[in-house]
C-alpha cells in the first residue's frame, strides 16, 4: 500500500503484484462504461458497441501508474532539513510573489511585444483577464473561508447577483459601468446579509449545504423568472465597460479616435486587463488592511474558537455577517466586471462548478494566504485554459479525437491529485497581524480551519 | 383526492430513490465526517452501468426474461459500483483522512467532476433511453375524472427498497462489520487500538454506500428510462439535502429525509409549479435547519463549553 | 456583587443544578467546590450566559447589590439592566461579557491556538478597539486616533505578558506554549477584556506545585491591584484553602455548605460528600480537616 514507509525496500515482485492488482481493478472498472458504448441505431434503440481496447488501455494505465508510484521515493519524515527546506520555500514564495506581481503588471505589454496585436488577444483575454477574475473571486471568498472559517459553497450566487445587477441596470436604464459597479457590490452584500442572517447560526456542514442550496435557488430563479432575467437565454448586448465614458468602438466617438489611435479590439482587452487587475488589487489591499483591524482579528479568532470569542464580548453573529457581506461584495464587484466584459450573462455561467472552482482555489492556495490564493488561481484556471490548447493531440490519436472533451476530466483529476499532494494548500503558515518583537510565521499545524 | 393519492404514490417512489442515495452520504459522514460530494456521480455512474449491463444481457446473451435480467443487473451493478467507490476511496480520500476538513471536500468535488466527465467521454453527451420495462399498471380507482394508477415499476421500486433496507439494517445492527462501523463512528483511534481494522471498515462503508446508490441507479433507469452524464449532480444534492434534513449521521433519518424530499418535490410540482420544485425542497431544508439545527432525527450537535 | 438565587438547570431528565443560591461579594475570592459532576461548570455556564438556566435569577452589579428591592423591581420589569444592575439570565453571552463585565476562562483551555500570544490579548480588547476604529472605517483609512488606540492596546497586552512572564514569547502561537503558560495566558486574556468579575474554571488543573504557587500569586495580584473579584472552580484544595475568602460547596447540584475556609474545613457534610470520591481529593480534604 502507498503509505508503507519502506516501499523502496520491497522486492520488485511485490511491487509488480500490487501493480497487477491495480491494473486488474482498473480493467474491471472500465468494463461496462468504457468498454461498451451504447449508441442508438436507426430505430432509435440503444445498441452496444464493444471497444475492448479501451478496457485494455485502462488496465495497462492502472498497472503502469501503480508501478510508477512504487518507484517514487517514499515521503520523508519531518526533520530539521525539512524545516530548513520550509524556510527556503518561504523565501522562494516571497521571491515568486515579487516576480509574479511584476510579471502581472507587464503581462499584456509582454504578450503584445512577443505576438503582435493579432496573436496577443487570446493570451491577454484567456490567460490574463480570465485568471484575474478568479484571483479576485478567490480573494473575496478567502475572507469568508480563509479568515472567518465559514464554509460557503454558494459563493457564485453573489457573483451572479453582481453580474445581473449590472446587466439589468445597464440594459434597462443605461447606467454606466462606474455607477453600476458600487451598486452591484452593495446589492451582493445586501443579499449576503439577507442570506447570512438566518443561516449563520448553523455550523459546519449544515452551513455548507444551506449556502449551496442558496446558490442553486438563485440560479433556478434566474432561469425561471423570465420576465426579469430572460430565463435560460440570458441577457445579451449588455453595454461594455467604457474608458471613463469613451466606448471601445470604431468611429469618431470611440476611445481609439479620441486618442488618435487606429481602431483595434486589443485596446479594449488591455483596458479590461488593467481594470480587473485594479479591482483585484483593491480586494487584496482591503483584505490585508482588514486583517490588521479589530474586525479582521475577530474573524480569525472566530475561526480559531467561537466560544472563546463570545466569552470576550464579541458578537459572533455580527462578526460572521460582516465577513459574509464583505466577501459577497467583492463577489458582486467581480460579477459586474464579468457582465461588462462578456456583454452577455446567462444562468449557465453561475452553476455549482464555479463555486467549487473558487473554493478549490482558496483551499489549494492555503486558506488565508493571499499569495497562495493567487498562485492557486493561476494554477487551476491557467491550467484548465492550457488544456484547451491540446489540438496537437489530434496528430497522435487521429482526427476524430476531440481533446476539449478531456479538459474537465483532467481538471477533476488534477484537483484530486493536488489535494492529495498538498492537503494544506500552497501556503499553510500564517503571519500574525501584530508583533511585539520579530516577525515570525505561525506554522500551519496550529492554525485551525473553523467549524462554521 | 385522486390527484393527492397519485402524487403520494409518485412522491414515495421518488423518495425511495433519494433515500437510498442519502444513506451513502450519511454513512460516510458518520464514519469519517466527510461530505462525499462525488456520491451523486457514483449514483449516475451506477445508472449507466445498469443500463449497459441490461443491454449487454439482451444483446450478447439473449436473456429475454425481464425478471431474470433485473436480478442479474441489480447484483452486478451493486458489485461494480461498490468496486468503483472502493477505488475512489482508496485513491482520493484515504490519505486525506484526519487531515483538514476542506481537503477531502475539494478532493471529492474533483472526483465528482472527474466521474461525470468520464461518463461523458466514454458514453457521449446525449441522453440514453432504455427500452421500456415493466410497463403494466394497476388502476386503483376508476370511474372518476382521473384514474389513480400504481405502476409495476413503482411497486417494484418500493418493494426492492424496503427489502434491501431491511438487509442493510441487519448488516449495520447485527454483524461484526456493523459493530466495527459504529465503533469507528464513535472514535476511530480508540477502535484502531482495540484491534479494529479502520481502513477496511471505512472501505466497507464506501462499498455498502455505493451498492445502495447502485440500487437507486438501477431503479432510476427503470423508472425514468433515461440517463445522462450530467444526471449526478441534482439527485446528489437532493439526496444530500435529504440526509441533512433527516439529521446527517442517522440512517433512519436519511430514509425519512429522502421520502420527505421526494414528497415535497412531487406535491409542489403538482399543486404549484414544477419550475420551482427544487427551490421548494431547498427552502424547506433551510427552514428546517434554522429551527431544528441538527435535522429531524440527528443527534443534537452540542458543543461542550 | 453577584447574587445567584434559586438557580436550577435541567438537561432532559437530569437536574444538574437544583435551587442554588449564593453571593459573590465585591473584592472577594470566592471558590465553588464539590465532587466531579456536582454541577459547578453548569453554574459557570449559566452565569456567563452559555446556558440559559431553567429557573432562577442571577443579578450582577459592579457597584455591589446592597438594595434587594432594586433587583426585584428590575425582575418585574422586562428590561435587562437598570441602575447598573444586570439580570444575567436575560442576556446573551457576549453581552454579559461586554456590559455586565464578567469574563471567564475554560476548563479545557480555549485559546486562539493559531494566533500569537499577543494577538490573543489584542482580540480580548475587541470592544474598545472597535469603537476607536469607528467599526473599522477609521481603521481602514489609517486614522491617527485609531493608531493611538491600537498602541494603547498593544501596551496593555505587553504589560500583561510581562506580568505572566511571557513577554519573550509574545509572537509565538498560543498553541505552542507549554500547558501552564497557556493557563496563565488565558487568564491574562480574560483580564484584557477589562472585567469586574473574573470566573476561572479549574485554573490550577494540571499544574505542578511551583506553577500552582505562581497562579495563586497571579490571582491575588488581580484582586489586589485591579480590584477584580474572582469566582473560581477548583479541585486543588491547597489552592482553594489558601486564597479563598469564601467557599461554596456543591453536591448533586445543591449547596451543602457556604462559609469561610475555616468553617468549610470543619463542616462534616462536606467531608461526607467528598468521601464518595475515591481519589486524592478525599485525602486532601480529610487531611485539611484533621490538621
Amino acid at each position: 500500500m502507498a503509505e508503507t514507509p519502506v516501499a523502496e525496500h520491497r522486492p520488485a515482485s511485490a511491487a509488480l503484484a500490487e501493480a497487477a492488482r491495480v491494473g486488474l481493478i482498473a480493467g474491471a472498472l472500465a468494463f461496462p462504461v468504457l468498454a461498451l458504448r451504447a449508441e442508438p441505431d436507426f430505430s432509435n434503440r440503444l445498441v452496444l458497441q464493444p471497444r475492448w481496447s479501451w478496457m485494455l488501455g485502462a488496465a495497462v494505465a492502472g498497472f503502469a501508474g501503480r508501478l510508477l508510484l512504487s518507484l517514487l521515493p517514499p515521503r520523508r519524515p519531518k526533520t530539521a532539513q525539512a524545516a530548513q527546506a520550509k524556510r527556503a520555500s518561504r523565501r522562494a514564495a516571497q521571491a515568486f510573489a515579487a516576480f509574479g506581481l511584476g510579471l502581472i503588471f507587464i503581462w499584456p505589454l509582454l504578450v503584445l511585444l512577443a505576438l503582435g496585436p493579432g496573436g496577443a488577444l487570446k493570451w491577454i483575454d484567456n490567460y490574463g483577464v480570465q485568471i484575474l477574475i478568479y484571483v479576485m473571486l478567490g480573494w473575496g471568498l478567502n475572507i469568508v473561508v480563509g479568515l472567518a472559517g465559514l464554509l460557503d459553497l454558494g459563493y457564485v450566487a453573489f457573483y451572479a447577483v453582481g453580474a445581473y445587477s449590472y446587466a439589468l441596470l445597464a440594459t434597462n436604464y443605461g447606467a454606466s459601468f462606474w455607477i453600476c459597479l458600487p451598486v452591484a457590490g452593495c446589492l451582493a452584500a445586501f443579499w449576503g446579509v439577507l442570506l447570512g442572517f438566518p443561516v449563520l447560526r448553523l455550523r459546519g456542514d449544515y452551513l455548507a449545504i444551506v449556502t449551496l442550496a442558496f446558490g442553486e435557488i438563485i440560479r433556478i430563479v434566474l432561469i425561471n423568472f423570465s420576465a426579469l432575467t430572460n430565463g435560460d437565454a440570458g441577457i445579451a448586448s449588455i453595454p461594455r465597460a467604457t474608458f471613463f465614458g469613451l466606448p471601445f468602438v470604431p468611429g469618431p466617438k470611440g476611445f481609439d479616435a479620441f486618442f488618435g489611435l487606429p481602431f483595434s479590439p486589443i485596446h479594449r482587452v488591455v483596458f479590461l486587463y488593467y481594470l480587473i487587475l485594479a479591482l483585484a488589487l483593491v480586494t487584496n489591499l482591503a483584505t490585508l488592511r482588514l486583517r490588521r483591524l479589530p474586525i479582521g482579528r475577530a474573524w480569525e479568532a472566530l475561526r480559531e474558537d467561537e466560544i472563546a470569542c463570545r466569552s470576550l464580548g464579541i458578537d459572533t453573529t455580527k462578526t460572521k455577517l460582516t465577513a459574509f457581506a464583505l466577501g459577497a461584495m467583492f463577489g458582486g464587484f467581480a460579477g459586474a466586471f464579468f457582465a461588462a466584459r462578456q456583454g452577455f450573462v446567462s444562468p449557465s455561467s453561475f452553476n455549482f462548478t464555479e463555486s467549487a472552482t473558487i473554493l478549490a482555489i482558496v483551499v489549494l492556495g492555503g486558506r488565508g494566504s493571499q499569495i497562495g490564493v493567487a498562485a492557486a488561481a493561476i494554477a487551476i484556471v491557467g491550467g484548465s485554459e492550457l488544456l484547451r490548447e491540446l489540438d496537437f493531440l489530434k496528430h497522435v490519436f487521429g482526427e476524430d479525437f476531440d481533446p476539449t472533451q478531456y479538459r474537465m476530466l483532467l481538471v477533476g483529476l488534477a484537483m484530486v491529485m493536488m489535494m492529495n499532494w498538498r492537503p494544506r494548500g500552497f501556503v499553510s503558515t500564517r503571519e500574525p497581524s501584530i508583533f511585539l518583537g520579530a516577525r515570525k510565521q505561525i506554522g500551519g499545524d496550529f492554525v485551525k480551519e473553523g467549524r462554521g | 383526492m385522486e390527484v393527492f393519492l397519485q402524487q403520494l404514490i409518485n412522491g414515495l417512489t421518488l423518495g425511495s430513490i433519494y433515500g437510498l442515495i442519502a444513506i451513502g452520504y450519511t454513512m460516510v459522514f458518520g464514519i469519517i465526517g466527510m461530505v462525499n460530494f462525488a456520491h451523486g456521480d457514483v449514483f449516475m455512474l451506477s445508472a449507466f452501468i445498469a443500463l449497459i449491463l441490461f443491454l449487454a444481457l439482451q444483446q450478447f446473451f439473449g436473456v429475454q426474461s425481464l425478471a431474470l435480467s433485473f436480478v442479474i443487473v441489480l447484483f452486478l451493478s451493486m458489485a461494480l459500483t461498490g468496486l468503483w467507490n472502493y477505488a475512489i476511496e482508496r485513491m482520493a480520500y484515504r490519505r486525506l483522512r484526519g487531515s483538514f476538513r476542506l481537503a477531502p471536500l475539494i478532493s471529492a468535488i474533483g472526483m465528482s467532476i472527474f466521474l461525470s466527465n468520464f461518463v461523458y467521454v466514454a458514453q457521449g453527451p446525449r441522453n440514453k433511453a432504455a427500452p421500456p420495462m415493466f410497463t403494466e399498471v394497476v388502476k386503483l380507482t376508476s370511474g372518476g375524472a382521473y384514474n389513480v394508477t400504481l405502476s409495476y415499476k413503482q411497486i417494484l421500486i418500493v418493494v426492492v427498497t424496503a427489502v434491501l433496507l431491511a438487509v442493510f439494517w441487519f448488516v449495520v445492527q447485527k454483524t461484526p462489520l456493523g459493530r466495527a462501523q459504529r465503533a469507528c463512528e464513535q472514535d476511530a483511534k480508540m477502535a484502531a487500538l482495540l484491534g479494529i481494522d479502520v481502513n477496511r471498515t471505512v472501505a466497507a462503508t464506501f462499498v455498502i454506500g455505493a451498492a445502495l446508490a447502485a440500487v437507486a441507479g438501477v431503479l432510476y433507469v427503470l423508472y425514468y428510462g433515461v440517463v445522462n452524464a450530467a444526471d449526478g449532480f441534482v439527485p446528489g444534492v437532493k439526496a444530500f439535502t435529504a440526509a441533512v434534513l433527516g439529521g446527517i449521521g442517522s440512517i433512519p433519518g436519511a430514509v425519512v429525509g429522502g421520502l420527505l424530499i421526494g414528497l415535497i418535490e412531487t406535491f409542489w410540482s403538482a399543486y404549484f409549479s414544477a419550475d420551482y420544485k427544487d427551490v421548494a425542497a431547498f427552502s424547506i431544508l433551510a427552514i428546517t435547519l434554522i429551527f431544528m439545527p441538527s435535522g429531524l432525527l440527528g443527534r443534537p450537535d452540542v458543543e461542550k463549553v | 456583587m453577584l447574587r445567584v438565587e434559586r438557580l436550577s438547570m435541567r438537561f432532559g431528565g437530569l437536574l444538574a443544578v437544583d435551587g442554588l443560591s449564593f453571593d459573590v461579594r465585591r473584592g472577594d475570592i470566592t471558590a465553588l467546590i464539590g465532587p466531579n459532576g456536582a454541577g459547578k461548570t453548569t453554574v459557570f455556564n449559566c452565569i456567563t450566559g452559555f446556558y440559559k438556566p431553567t429557573t432562577g435569577r442571577i443579578a450582577m452589579s459592579a457597584e455591589g447589590l446592597a438594595d434587594p428591592d432594586a433587583i426585584d423591581a428590575l425582575t418585574r420589569s422586562s428590561s435587562r439592566e437598570r441602575n447598573g444592575i444586570h439580570l444575567l439570565e436575560r442576556m446573551p453571552d457576549h453581552e454579559i461579557a461586554r456590559h455586565a463585565r464578567v469574563a471567564r476562562t475554560f476548563q479545557n483551555i480555549r485559546l486562539f491556538a493559531g494566533m500569537s500570544a499577543l494577538e490573543n490579548l489584542i482580540v480580548a480588547q475587541h470592544r474598545p478597539l472597535m469603537r476607536a476604529s469607528i467599526f473599522s472605517l477609521a481603521g481602514l483609512v489609517g486614522a491617527p486616533s485609531f493608531r493611538a488606540a491600537e498602541n494603547a492596546a498593544k501596551q496593555k497586552a505587553g504589560d500583561w505578558l510581562a506580568r505572566i512572564n511571557l513577554l519573550d514569547r509574545a509572537d509565538d502561537p498560543a498553541g505552542a506554549l507549554p500547558y501552564g503558560d497557556q493557563r496563565r495566558l488565558e487568564i491574562a486574556r480574560a483580564m484584557c477584556a477589562d472585567p469586574v468579575l473574573l470566573c476561572l474554571d479549574e485554573p490550577a488543573a494540571g499544574l505542578n506545585p511551583r506553577e500552582s504557587a505562581d497562579l495563586t500569586a497571579l490571582l491575588r495580584m488581580i484582586r489586589d491591584e485591579f480590584g477584580v473579584s474572582l469566582l473560581l472552580i477548583e479541585h486543588d484544595m491547597s489552592v482553594v484553602m489558601e486564597i479563598s475568602d469564601h467557599i461554596v460547596v456543591l453536591d448533586y447540584g445543591r449547596k451543602i455548605a457556604d462559609g469561610t475556609p475555616a468553617e468549610i474545613r470543619a463542616d462534616p457534610s462536606v467531608i461526607a460528600a467528598y468521601l464518595g470520591v475515591p481519589d486524592e481529593e478525599v485525602d486532601a480534604v480529610v487531611q485539611e480537616a484533621l490538621s
